[in-house]
C-alpha cells in the first residue's frame, strides 16, 4: 500500500465519532501533563495502559498518540512562563522563552511555540507517512562512532551560550559534565560518584537540574536582592504574533522541523540534540538587527527553532517504532508494550500485518495536531495572566511548582535536597555571572558522548582512527569543524575584505 | 526521560479505574494487596505485576491492588524501600528476577534478595544469540569459531553490563575455554538502540531475550543462531547445549514477600500464587504475552535462587564486575 492510499484509508477510519473523541481526550490529557511538571507522556501512557483491556486497539493508540503530541505542545508553556522546563526537550526553549516573558513578550513566545509545534508536527507526521521506511534504513547506518561525532557537533552549541567569559562558561560546562557522570556506568555496571546512596544510582535527572538552575536559582537570587519591598508586576504586552514576529519565526520553524525529524528517527537520537543544534543555528543565522536580543531580552528565533525541533523529533521517534518495532524512547517502549497486550507483535512487518491500525494512527496524528493548535492558541491568553501575579508571589509559586514537580519525578526526598542544593549553587552562579546553560548541555551530552565513545572503541578494538575512517563519522566531524570555525573565518574574511576595500579607496 | 518513577498519579488513577475492571463477587483471599514494582511502569516486571492483578481480580482472589513503582538500577533502588516499608506485612508482594540478582552483586548492594521472602518463580524467557542478516556467519558453529579465534574482534551487543545478556556471553566464552573478560561486549541502554546496532551491522552479533528479537528474526533482518534454554524454543533454532556449549540460562521473573512475615503469611501468599498459576485465565495470559511458564515455589524455588546467585556471582567475579 502506498502512502496516499494508506492515508485515505486511515482518515476514513479516524473520522469516526469515537476515534475523534479519543483523539480529543488524548490531546487534552497530553496538554495537561505537558504543563504539569514531573508527569511526562511516558508515565501518563503507562497509567492509561489498563484501558487496553477494555478499548479497541485503534482507540487506545489514538489516545496514546494524542497524549504524546499534547505533552510536546504543553511542555513549552512552563518553560516560557515560569522558566521551569517539564522535560528535557523543552529545556533549550526556556533559554530565550523565559527571557521574552520577563520582557513583556510572553504572548508571542507562547504563540510562536504553539504554531511552531503545529508546523513541526505536520512536517514530522508527513515524514512518518512518506519517508519513514527510507530514513530509518539510513539511520541504521549510523553506529556509535557516528553518534560520538554527532555529539561533538552538538558540543559546538556550547559556544553560543558561553556568555562573556569563556573561563566561566567552561567552568559551568565541566560542572555539568561531572554531574552527568553520577550513577551506574552502562558499560561496566559499576556505580560512580554516588557516595553509596542508592538514590543516585540512576544518576541525577537532567530536568531536575534544569529546574534547579533556572527556576529555583532565579527565585532565590531574586529573594536575595529584592529588599526594597516594592511590588512589581511583569509587563504582559501583546498576545499574538506581530507581522515581524511571524516573519522572524517562519524560517526557524522550518529549519527546526527539518533538523528535528531526522534526529528523532535515529535510534540513539532523541529530542535534546536537535533543540541544541537549532538554537545554535538560529543564533548564528539571526538578522544582525536582532542579534542583540539573544541572551538579553529574548529572541523569538531562539524559541521558534528549538520548539519546532523538539516536536519534529517527537514525531520522528515514532518512525523506528512503527517501521521496525524499535523502542527508542521511554514513551515508545510503553506504547510497544501496549501493542503486545493486544497480542500484536510490533516489528518490521507491522505496516503490512496491521495496515489499518498503523494508517489510522498516522491519520490521527494529523487530526491531533489540528486539535492541539486549536486548543492551545486560545490558552495563550489565559496562561499569560499568570504573569500578572506580583513578582514575590509569582516566584513563591514557581518554587512550589518546582518542588511538587520534582517530588513527582521519583517521590524521593533526596531529589528535593538535590533540587535546593543545586538551586543554591545556581544562585551563586547567577551572582558571580556564571552562565547556567552550559551546565545543562554538558549534562545531557556528556554521558551520551562518553557511552558512544566507549561503544565505538570496544567495536574498533581500541582503534581511534575509526572516527575518521568511517565516512559518516568523518563527514560529521568536518561539519563540526565548520560550525565551530566557519562563522569566525567568515567574519575574519569579511573584515579583511572591508579593510582591503577601505585601503584601496584610501590609496 | 522518566527513569525512576512514581506512584500511580492520583489524578489519573480514578480514570483508569472507572473504565471498570470487573470485580468478581467471590470472597477474596486478600481484600487488598500491595504490589511493589522495583522498576518503572511499562517494563517486564511491571508487566508481570499487572498481569497478576488482572487475572487475580477477575477470579476474585484479591479485592483490590495497590501498585507502587520505584525504578532504577536493576531494582536495587526500590528494594531497600520495600524492605523497610513492608516489614512483617502479609499482604505485600514484590516482583523481581534475574536482573536484580545481578544488580545486587555488581553494585555490592547492602540490601539483597536475602532480605525478602522468596515466594515463587513464575515466568522465564530464554535468550537468543543472533547475527545481522548480512553477516558472513551462517550458524552457531561459525560464531563459536570466531569467539575461539578472536573474542576481542567479535563484538556482541546487548543490554546493560552485568545483566543477563552479558552473563550469557561470559558463560559461552568460559565454556569455550576462554576467559569471560576477553569478550568484546557493547552495552546499550534499552532494547531499541541495541537492536538498531545489530540491524545496522555495527556489531558482529547480539544477545537478548528471545521475544525482543523474535519479530526481527521472523522478518529476516536478524539470523538466529541459538537459544539459551534447556530445550528448543523454536524447532528450527538449536540450543547452545546441543551445539556443544554447556550453557543454559534464562531471564526469570517471580514474586517475593516482605521480610519478617510468619509461616502462615508466607503459606497464604504461596497458595495464592499457586492457585493463580493454575487458572486457565493465567495460561491464556501467558500465551498472549509470549511468556514461558517457569512456576517453582517453596523450598525448590529457594534452592534454585541460591544456585542462581552463586552462578551469577562467579561469572561477574570473572568479568571483574563483582
Amino acid at each position: 500500500m502506498n502512502a496516499i492510499d494508506g492515508l485515505s484509508l486511515g482518515f476514513s477510519h479516524a473520522f469516526s465519532l469515537g476515534n475523534l473523541g479519543w483523539a480529543l481526550l488524548g490531546c487534552f490529557l497530553g496538554t495537561a501533563v505537558g504543563v504539569l511538571p514531573g508527569i511526562g507522556p511516558a508515565l501518563t501512557i503507562a497509567l492509561l495502559l489498563p484501558i487496553t483491556y477494555q478499548v479497541s486497539a485503534t482507540g487506545a493508540f489514538i489516545l496514546f498518540c494524542g497524549v504524546f503530541y499534547g505533552a510536546m505542545y504543553g511542555g513549552s508553556t512552563t518553560s516560557i512562563l515560569l522558566n521551569t522546563p517539564g522535560e528535557s526537550g523543552s529545556i533549550i526553549t526556556a533559554l530565550e522563552g523565559a527571557k521574552m516573558a520577563r520582557n513583556g513578550r510572553a504572548g508571542p513566545a507562547l504563540a510562536t511555540s504553539a504554531v511552531g509545534s503545529f508546523v513541526a508536527g505536520v512536517v514530522g507526521t508527513l515524514g512518518i507517512a512518506f519517508l519513514g521506511p527510507v530514513v530509518v534504513d539510513f539511520a541504521l547506518v549510523l553506529g556509535p562512532a557516528e553518534y560520538f561525532s554527532l555529539m561533538l557537533l552538538c558540543f559546538v552549541t556550547v559556544s553560543a551560550v558561553l556568555g562573556g567569559s569563556p573561563l566561566r562558561g567552561l567552568t559551568s560546562l565541566f560542572f555539568g559534565l561531572s554531574l552527568g557522570l553520577v550513577g551506574i556506568d552502562l558499560q561496566t555496571g559499576q556505580p560512580r560518584m554516588t557516595f553509596g546512596l542508592p538514590e543516585l544510582f540512576d544518576g541525577v535527572n537532567v530536568v531536575l537540574v534544569a529546574v534547579a538552575l533556572f527556576a529555583v536559582a532565579e527565585a532565590l537570587h531574586m529573594a536575595w536582592n529584592h529588599v526594597d519591598g516594592k511590588v512589581q508586576v511583569l509587563p504582559v504586552g501583546r498576545l499574538w504574533l506581530s507581522r515581524t514576529d511571524l516573519k522572524r519565526s517562519f524560517w526557524p520553524w522550518i529549519r527546526g522541523a527539518g533538523l528535528g525529524f531526522p534526529f528523532g528517527v535515529m535510534p540513539a537520537g532523541g529530542t535534546e540534540m536537535p533543540t541544541m543544534l537549532s538554537y545554535y543555528a538560529e543564533k548564528k543565522l539571526v538578522a544582525p538587527e536582532y542579534a542583540h536580543e539573544f541572551g538579553t531580552t529574548g529572541a523569538i528565533e531562539g524559541v521558534a527553532g528549538p520548539e519546532a525541533a523538539n516536536n519534529a523529533a517527537a514525531a520522528g521517534i515514532l518512525v523506528p517504532m512503527l517501521t521496525l518495532g524499535l523502542p527508542t524512547s521511554a514513551t515508545a517502549a510503553i506504547m510497544l508494550s501496549a501493542f503486545q497486550s493486544y497480542g500484536i507483535q510490533p516489528g518490521p512487518l507491522l505496516f503490512q500485518t496491521q495496515a489499518d491500525l498503523v494508517w489510522t494512527l498516522i491519520a490521527s496524528l494529523f487530526i491531533a495536531n489540528v486539535m492541539l493548535v486549536v486548543l492551545n492558541l486560545p490558552l495563550v491568553g489565559l496562561w499569560v495572566k499568570i504573569l500578572k501575579i506580583p513578582t514575590p508571589q509569582l516566584y513563591a509559586g514557581i518554587l512550589v511548582f518546582a518542588t511538587i514537580g520534582t517530588y513527582g519525578i521519583s517521590n524521593s526526598v533526596t531529589d528535593l535536597l538535590l533540587l535546593y542544593g543545586i538551586g543554591i549553587i545556581g544562585m551563586f552562579m547567577r551572582r558571580f555571572d556564571f552562565p547556567v546553560a552550559p551546565v545543562i548541555i554538558g549534562m545531557i551530552l556528556g554521558p551520551m558522548a562518553e557511552q558512544a565513545l566507549r561503544q565505538a572503541m570496544t567495536i574498533s578494538e581500541g582503534d581511534w582512527t575509526t572516527f575518521v575512517t568511517r565516512p559518516g563519522s568523518l563527514i560529521i566531524l568536518i561539519l563540526a569543524a565548520l560550525a565551530l570555525f566557519g562563522p569566525r573565518l567568515y567574519a575574519l574574511a569579511t573584515r579583511r575584505r572591508r579593510t582591503a576595500a577601505t585601503a584601496s579607496v584610501d590609496s | 526521560m522518566n527513569r525512576r518513577t512514581v506512584l500511580a498519579a492520583t489524578a489519573l488513577a480514578p480514570f483508569a479505574g472507572s473504565l471498570g475492571l470487573r470485580d468478581a463477587a467471590a470472597q477474596a483471599r486478600f481484600a487488598n494487596m500491595n504490589m511493589f514494582i522495583p522498576a518503572g511502569p511499562g517494563g517486564g516486571w511491571d508487566g508481570l505485576g499487572r498481569a497478576i492483578e488482572q487475572v487475580a481480580r477477575h477470579a476474585g482472589l484479591v479485592g483490590n491492588f495497590q501498585f507502587e513503582n520505584v525504578g532504577g538500577a536493576g531494582g536495587i533502588v526500590g528494594l531497600p524501600r520495600f524492605v523497610s516499608q513492608r516489614r512483617g506485612r502479609g499482604d505485600a508482594l514484590m516482583v523481581s528476577g534475574s536482573i536484580m540478582v545481578g544488580a545486587v552483586l555488581s553494585n555490592r548492594s547492602p540490601v539483597s534478595l536475602a532480605n525478602v521472602t522468596p515466594i515463587a518463580r513464575m515466568t522465564q524467557e530464554v535468550g537468543v544469540v543472533v547475527v545481522p542478516a548480512q553477516s558472513d556467519i551462517q550458524d552457531i558453529a561459525g560464531l563459536l569459531a570466531a569467539f575461539r579465534a578472536n573474542p576481542g574482534g567479535t563484538s556482541v551487543a546487548g543490554g546493560s553490563a552485568g545483566g543477563t545478556d552479558h552473563i550469557t556471553l561470559g558463560l559461552i566464552l568460559r565454556a569455550l575455554g576462554r576467559n569471560a573478560r576477553e569478550g568484546s561486549y557493547v552495552a546499550f541502554a534499552g532494547g531499541g538502540p541495541a537492536q538498531a546496532a545489530i540491524l545496522g551491522a555495527q556489531v558482529k552479533a547480539g544477545i537478548s531475550g528471545y521475544s525482543e528479537f523474535a519479530e526481527q528474526i521472523r522478518a529476516g533482518r536478524m539470523r538466529a543462531l541459538a537459544t539459551t534454554g534447556a530445550t528448543r524454543s523454536d524447532p528450527n533454532i538449536p540450543t547452545l547445549k546441543e551445539s556443544g556449549v554447556d550453557v543454559v540460562i534464562a531471564n526469570w521473573r517471580g514474586v517475593f514477600g516482605a521480610p519478617g512475615i510468619n509461616a502462615n503469611q508466607k503459606a497464604a501468599l504461596t497458595s495464592f500464587i499457586t492457585d493463580l498459576v493454575a487458572l486457565p485465565a493465567w495460561r491464556e495470559m501467558m500465551e498472549t504475552r509470549g511468556w514461558d511458564n517457569a512456576f517453582l515455589a517453596g523450598a525448590e524455588f529457594e534452592r534454585f535462587l541460591a544456585a542462581d546467585i552463586s552462578a551469577t556471582e562467579s561469572v561477574l567475579k570473572e568479568l571483574g564486575l563483582a
